[in-house]
């Protein structure tokens, strides 16, 4: 059953002399219990689009199409009723860099329990909650201050998670954790989406997209341009760009990708991975159809049918 | 020729960070060193950049003891050692351009004004960064770009020794790898040693030599 339905959602940013194209005509669906990676290179507008859903864009921004989160348009309703209804009721955030993220003056808490009580649930819930996320009682009597990235990353998670939301966003999550705490973190991710949860999981790392994702769909300068389940993904790429990016992996070529993205205020008309790609011929000054893959030379055919 | 720390107590106004550590980068290879967060990593890789002061043991520089941390090394002394943060943002200043900035460890030491600009160009282009690059400030380029200008920095000295702290882990895998590739470059037309810190296993198998671990034995 879906729970989200993204339909030709595009931002613009107007400055002066430019516009920035951050986020292109997405159309995608996430079903309840699905773990969706969003993965791309920093700059691509994968965090835009995260803030998008939240209705937390600069006034500059320009965001056209629909985004249905259980029969409400996130884009269309207006910033009372997100306020109200939406923002960390129904839609969870595990924001970027936790550090900036928290009250500095009450205990780790004293702040669930207050997110638990504004969210009409037993306050008593803060320990147990700690526990999932693996923090312990002693580290939740702590000011912001005196936590570690890790605890503090693990304690804006269990924030995210104190009003139960039905879409939990975590953006890059587990940014200057080490190996141990991402992989808890991500499991952690997993688990919420085994037992019915929902998330979208916005990172750079693809080892991370590799170990908990049901889908994966890979973004390149503002596009999606291949979104397929995650063992196709990493198994058999079937865009190049998603080809090019797996063999930079340091287990895998450790070949950087020659060029750089283009700038989001000068996309070309056609596919913009057609200036980097050994496949690239005339047929690409178009702008390929897609996803599944957005590709006029898709490397495994049978997946742009 | 080698970079040592040898019997290194450090620490914070009496935090003791790193107990009795010893560590030895030999001019050519890439050694990698790993330790779960909080073993005292980054305290290390700031002793033997000579910027944090041990309480105990000390730094050699090719046979020769290092005396004092920060400016009271002499700069012919402190440009033989490069260093690479993890967060680039936090390690460039705002106010310059990315030719500025790739140019602030020459102008320090008075490199004659005239070769700066063409150094500055000959950094930039192996770093990956193109001319309308240059003139933008750190606000208006990514996280990738702007450590590439940080790692042209680096090499500004021609250093016999790099220190990359965590210098990768918040890039995607392309601008990993290709960072990764510019100190291999690097390294192959000057010999520099290298330590790379990181935790991630992949990533040091691929690229280092040997692998050293700072754990909680020796790092309290």
């Amino acid at each position: 059953m879906t729970l989200l339905n993204i339909d030709g959602l595009s931002v613009r940013f107007r400055l002066r002399d430019a516009t920035v194209q951050a986020v292109s005509d997405h159309t995608f669906a996430v079903r309840r219990g699905e773990l969706l990676a969003i993965v791309g290179e920093s700059g691509c507008g994968k965090s835009v689009l995260a803030h998008a859903l939240f209705g937390l864009l600069p006034r500059n921004a320009e965001v056209s199409g629909r985004a249905i989160l259980d029969g409400v348009d996130l884009i269309g309703c207006g910033e009372k009723r997100l306020a109200r209804e939406i923002r960390g009721r129904r839609l969870g955030l595990v924001p970027q860099s936790p550090a900036t993220a928290l009250t500095p003056v009450r205990t780790g808490r004293r702040l669930l329990a207050e997110t638990l009580r504004a969210h009409q649930r037993d306050p008593a819930l803060a320990d147990s909650l700690a526990e999932q996320v693996g923090l312990d009682a002693a580290a939740l009597g702590k000011y912001p201050f005196e936590l570690s990235g890790g605890m503090a990353q693990r304690l804006v998670t269990a924030l995210a998670l104190a009003p139960d939301p039905a879409l939990l966003i975590a953006d890059e999550p587990t940014t200057g954790l080490d190996r141990p705490l991402v992989d808890h973190t991500l499991d952690l991710l997993r688990r919420r989406c085994d037992s019915g949860g929902t998330v979208l999981l916005i990172t750079h790392d693809l080892a991370a997209a590799e170990r908990v994702a049901d889908t994966v769909a890979v973004m390149y300068a503002s596009r999606i341009v291949e979104h397929r389940p995650a063992a196709d993904v990493f198994t058999a790429p079937a865009h190049p760009y998603t080809c090019a990016l797996l063999n930079a992996l340091p287990d895998r070529a450790f070949q950087p990708i020659a060029g750089h993205p283009p700038m989001l205020t000068a996309l070309p008309a056609g596919c913009a991975f057609a200036p980097r790609c050994t496949h690239a011929d005339g047929a690409c000054a178009t702008l390929p159809a897609g996803p599944p893959v957005a590709c006029h030379h898709p490397l495994v055919t049978e997946a742009a049918a | 020729m080698s970079l040592t720390a040898s019997g290194i107590h450090a620490g914070y106004r009496g935090r003791r960070v790193l107990h009795d550590v010893s560590l030895t980068i030999e001019r050519g290879e890439t050694v990698g060193l790993r330790g779960p967060s909080g073993t005292g990593k980054s305290t290390l890789v700031r002793v033997l950049a000579l910027l944090h002061p041990p309480d105990s043991g000390h730094v050699t520089l090719d046979e020769q003891r290092i005396r004092g941390h920060g400016h009271r090394v002499p700069a012919s002394v402190r440009t033989r050692i490069g260093v690479l943060f993890q967060s680039p943002r936090a390690a460039a200043d705002p106010r310059l351009s990315l030719s500025d900035l790739i140019a602030e460890p020459l102008r320090a030491v008075r490199h004659p004004r005239e070769q700066i600009t063409g150094r500055v160009t000959d950094l930039a282009e192996r770093a990956g960064l193109t001319p309308d690059l240059l003139d933008r400030r750190p606000h208006a380029v990514s996280d990738g770009q702007l450590q590439r200008a940080c790692l042209a920095r680096a090499l500004a000295h021609d250093p016999d020794y790099l220190l990359c702290d965590e210098a990768t882990t918040m890039l995607d895998a392309s601008t990993q790898a290709h960072v990764a590739a510019m100190i291999t470059d690097q390294q192959q037309h000057t010999g520099m040693g290298v330590l790379v810190v990181s935790h991630d296993p992949a990533l040091l198998t691929r690229w280092t030599d040997r692998i050293e671990d700072l754990n909680t034995e020796t790092a309290r």
